[in-house]
């Protein structure tokens, strides 16, 4: 029996893995609760810009 | 800047609020069922939400890892990423323990979804690290 992989394009992959990392900094990282999801959040949104700004400096590279 | 040194200073004033306590029983069991079970150490301590939170975060994290037929690495002595690729992944513990005794994870290089799945096992190890050194903390009373 073969089982599929799971594909998930690089965008989709790389928004689980900000919303998952990102509850695991702000659980950590933080004391009261209220912080550890604004913690979260910021975490979350840093690691989605980044992964856009940084796609977009390797199209203006490549290009 | 200066905001980030405000952030960085009261952080670490309410971490070292209360005084550190000698090494217990608990300060060594928690991480370390931390590590062996994700969350483990934050549930013995009564910190159910945020057990149960890492444990999805790091257990989801792997489980993904394999479904996208990422490499889990045994021990190794060759190259350098390849040993760093095992002492991540090894930071999962018992996760990491059931999938190198059930042979999961010898990777497909023909996919490019699983050079992510790789990344996301080995990146489920070291956020399980963090988790257990923050069971460590509670249990020394850095951290509530």
């Amino acid at each position: 029996m073969t089982t599929q992989a799971l594909q998930l394009s690089h965008f989709s992959a790389a928004l689980i893995f900000a919303f998952f990392a990102s509850i695991v900094f702000g659980i950590t990282q933080r004391n009261e609760q209220r912080e550890m999801i604004k913690y979260g959040a910021k975490c979350f949104v840093f690691f989605v810009v980044g992964t856009i700004a940084a796609g977009w400096a390797m199209w203006i590279l490549r290009h | 800047m200066a905001r980030e040194k405000t952030d960085m200073a009261g952080s670490s004033s309410a971490k070292s609020a209360a005084p550190p306590q000698p090494l217990t029983m608990m300060s060594l069991v928690a991480p370390a069922l931390g590590w062996l079970i994700p969350g483990a150490g934050h549930l013995l301590q009564k910190r159910w939400g945020r057990g149960l939170l890492l444990m999805l975060s790091v257990v989801a994290m792997f489980v993904l890892g394999v479904l996208m037929e990422g490499k889990v690495y045994a021990f190794n002595t060759g190259d350098i990423l390849d040993i760093l690729g095992f002492v991540g992944d090894l930071g999962a513990g018992g996760l990491y323990i059931v999938a190198r005794a059930r042979d999961i994870g010898p990777g497909a290089i023909n996919l490019a979804t699983a050079d992510y799945g790789t990344k996301y096992i080995i990146v489920a190890g070291l956020l399980n690290i963090i988790s257990a050194v923050d069971a460590y903390d509670i249990a020394m009373g850095k951290k509530k």
